[in-house]
Order: structure tokens, then C-alpha cells, then sequence
């Protein structure tokens, strides 16, 4: 009944539906709503009515609201290299509703970090960032007990593992211990250069994946097209999944977090591909490649 | 590549996403008119084993997944994180009790 009223809630799109479900008072219900924790840094009301992109010297492309041109946190001009990702971040501020959630921006977030670089950081540290995730993969960690799980998680990593060693001709192991796998320094040199042939959008991108994912594995799976959205978060998440099944779901938790993964996910991906996708083309005209 | 969904359908879901954020004036919209713009580029057809269709329709799937999951964590959000503190009245009515009505008002306000 609850996943009813949640699907109703989106299709009307408003606070005032509460109204109608809530067996309570339902006056006040509605005045305690628009007040709920609306500070000046967390929400601000949507200050513009329409969204449109605009094509602005160099071939980069502008996302305007109303009369104004977007700026990022950092103060600069918010550009994109390609109209795919600017139709995509304008869409996003369109689906504003009243407030401006920020944590639902994800695209523009990304944006705002790769053209800012808040943190002043070069090509050759995200790698090394990245990397560190290897030693830690996520689907290079098994456990032992309980023998369900085990084989689940033999069945749904190895053929990820597999099908990353012949793709890139390294190896990588999988370990039942606390340690985790003797990763050999070929596989991590391997996965070096081939980080180094994205360009800094797309390294962003990509390392966000990887951060969100907790696995260099199955990032690359998504990002080289073997796997889905879907499926890199659920294999992200398997184990979790597993007691989802034997204990059943929590929606304010397993739900929540969930979405949540495949949202930001989803974005970085997407950010990724439409990134690199025009490196060829647009080359000359991105920061530093 | 294994779970890619039909073109059709990833299609239709893309167009339900978006009548869902812009209301009866989806058709001019930005999004809408790229992503009718790239289906008819890379042909719905279904037949051929094109490198580049494949490509197109995993990221189509991706964004069909973006719109959909954050729509779904807003709504979840709403539902479960989105209320803050409750008033006065609204936490007394919680246990079955009304605030008392002084007419004079309280002594302390003053």
C-alpha cells in the first residue's frame, strides 16, 4: 500500500497530495511541510521559468535560466563540450520542482567538479586515487559462510573477473581472507595507462563511478558497455541483496539506498561515455586532456 | 551487454520519464526532441548488429536509469526524510492529546 501511495505521489508531483492521505489534521499538516528545514543553505525556491541551452564561442555549450547564464560554485561559466550532456544537466534543472534539490543534480555536480577542480587536482592523482580501489575491489573480497552467499557470489563475480582478464590481459584473484588478493604490480601498470587514455572529464566521471561502486572492476565492466546500470549496482550490492532476500526489505534504508546508488551511478556513467564519446572531435577545446 | 533491454521499451520508459517532469508540455522540450532525435538516427529497427546502436542504446538505458531512480529517491526521500520537526500541536495529536486553550494566555509569555 505504501509503494501505491509512493507512485501516486510522484505522478502528482506536489506537497499538497499529503493532504489526502493523511488521516490526520490535515491543515496543519500541509503548513509544517513548507517549513520543513528550508534554510538558506540547503534549499533555495526555484528562482527561473525556463530552461534552454545555447552554443557559445569554441563550440561549447551554455545552459541558460531565464535571461541568465548558469555559473558553477566556483564562479565560472558553466560549459559542456557536448550538446548530449547539455540537453541532459538542462533537463535537470528543469525537473525542478519549487526548491532546488542539489543532491538530485547529480550531472550538474559532476559538471561543477570537473570544470572547478575545488580540490586542484591533476590527471596523474585521480589515477592514483582510482587505483587504490584495486587492492580493495569489492568483488575480489569473498566470504566463507554462509554457503548460499558464497556461491552467489561465485556465480555473479567470477564471470565479471573473468571476462576483466581477458579484456585487459591481467590477473587478478579473488581471496577469502581479511587481506585480499596479491594483485600483481602488471595488472596495476595495465590499468594505469589505460586510465591515462581518458581525458580529465571523463577521469572525473570515472572516478566517481569507482567511488560509488567501491570496485575499479565493475566500473570498468559498466563503462567498457558489459554491464548495465542495473546490474553493476546490484553486483556492487550483492550481499546486501542476499539478506534482502532471506530477511526481507527495509524501503526507508535498502530502497532509499539503493536509488541512490543507481541515480549517482547512472550519472557518472553517462558522464563518462558523453565525455569521451566527443574527446576526439572536441579535443582542442577541452581543458586538459 | 547481456542486460540490455529491447529498444522499444527503453524508448517508451524514456518517454514516461519525461511526461512525468514536464507535464502536458513535454513535446518541447529539450530532452524529448534529442531523444526522439537519436532513436530515428540509430533506427529502431532491430535488425542489424551495429556496434554503434549498441553503444546508443546502453546509454540511452543509463539515462533511462537516471531519470527513473531520481525520481524514486525524491519520492522515497519525501516520504521517509522530507518531513522535519513536527509543531507543537501536531506531536500532541500524535498521542491522542490537545493543547490546552488559556484564554487569557500563558503567564510566562509576557
Amino acid at each position: 500500500m505504501l509503494r501505491s501511495i509512493v507512485r501516486l505521489q510522484c505522478q502528482l508531483g506536489s506537497s499538497r497530495t499529503l493532504l489526502k492521505y493523511c488521516s490526520r489534521d490535515p491543515a496543519s499538516n500541509f503548513s509544517i511541510q513548507s517549513n520543513a528545514y528550508s534554510s538558506a543553505i540547503t534549499e533555495r525556491r526555484k528562482f527561473y521559468k525556463d530552461v534552454s541551452i545555447a552554443q557559445g564561442e569554441g563550440g561549447v555549450y551554455e545552459v541558460h535560466l531565464d535571461r541568465r547564464k548558469l555559473k558553477t560554485p566556483g564562479g565560472k561559466l558553466f560549459t559542456v563540450p557536448n550538446e548530449a550532456l547539455a540537453v541532459a544537466v538542462a533537463t535537470e534543472w528543469d525537473a525542478q520542482k519549487e526548491t532546488l534539490k542539489y543532491y538530485s543534480m547529480h550531472l550538474t555536480t559532476l559538471c561543477n567538479t570537473a570544470i572547478d577542480n575545488p580540490t586542484h587536482r591533476d590527471k596523474q592523482q585521480m589515477i592514483t586515487a582510482s587505483l587504490k580501489f584495486v587492492e580493495t575491489d569489492t568483488v575480489c573480497y569473498r566470504i566463507d559462510d554462509p554457503p548460499a552467499l558464497v556461491e552467489l557470489q561465485k556465480n555473479e563475480w567470477d564471470p565479471v573477473l573473468h571476462w576483466i582478464e581477458n579484456r585487459y590481459n591481467v590477473e587478478i584473484g579473488s581471496s577469502y581472507n581479511i587481506l585480499g588478493p596479491e594483485i600483481p604490480a602488471a595488472t596495476i601498470d595495465t590499468f594505469r595507462q589505460h586510465l591515462n587514455s581518458y581525458n580529465f572529464w571523463s577521469l572525473t566521471g570515472l572516478e566517481f563511478v569507482i567511488s560509488q561502486l567501491k570496485s575499479v572492476v565493475l566500473s570498468l565492466a559498466l563503462v567498457d558497455r558489459h554491464l548495465t546500470v542495473e546490474e553493476a549496482v546490484l553486483l556492487s550490492r550483492l550481499e546486501e541483496e542476499y539478506q534482502i532476500e532471506r530477511w526481507g526489505s527495509v524501503e526507508w534504508c535498502h530502497d532509499y539506498d539503493m536509488y541512490e546508488l543507481r541515480a549517482r551511478t547512472a550519472a557518472g556513467a553517462l558522464f563518462v561515455q558523453l565525455s569521451s564519446e566527443m574527446s576526439s572531435v572536441k579535443r582542442k577545446l577541452m581543458q586538459d586532456c | 551487454m547481456s542486460g540490455l533491454s529491447p529498444p522499444l521499451r527503453v524508448f517508451r520508459g524514456l518517454i514516461k520519464e519525461l511526461r512525468d517532469i514536464h507535464g502536458t508540455t513535454y513535446k518541447n522540450t529539450l530532452a524529448y526532441n534529442y531523444v526522439i532525435d537519436q532513436f530515428r538516427k540509430n533506427g529502431v529497427t532491430g535488425e542489424r548488429q551495429c556496434r554503434a546502436r549498441q553503444e546508443a542504446l546502453h546509454l540511452s538505458q543509463a539515462y533511462l536509469c537516471l531519470l527513473r531512480s531520481t525520481r524514486e529517491h525524491l519520492a522515497l526521500h519525501k516520504l521517509y526524510h522530507g518531513k522535519g520537526d513536527r509543531g507543537l500541536a501536531e506531536m500532541a495529536s500524535l498521542v491522542g492529546l490537545r493543547l490546552p486553550s488559556q484564554p487569557g494566555g500563558k503567564g510566562w509569555e509576557e
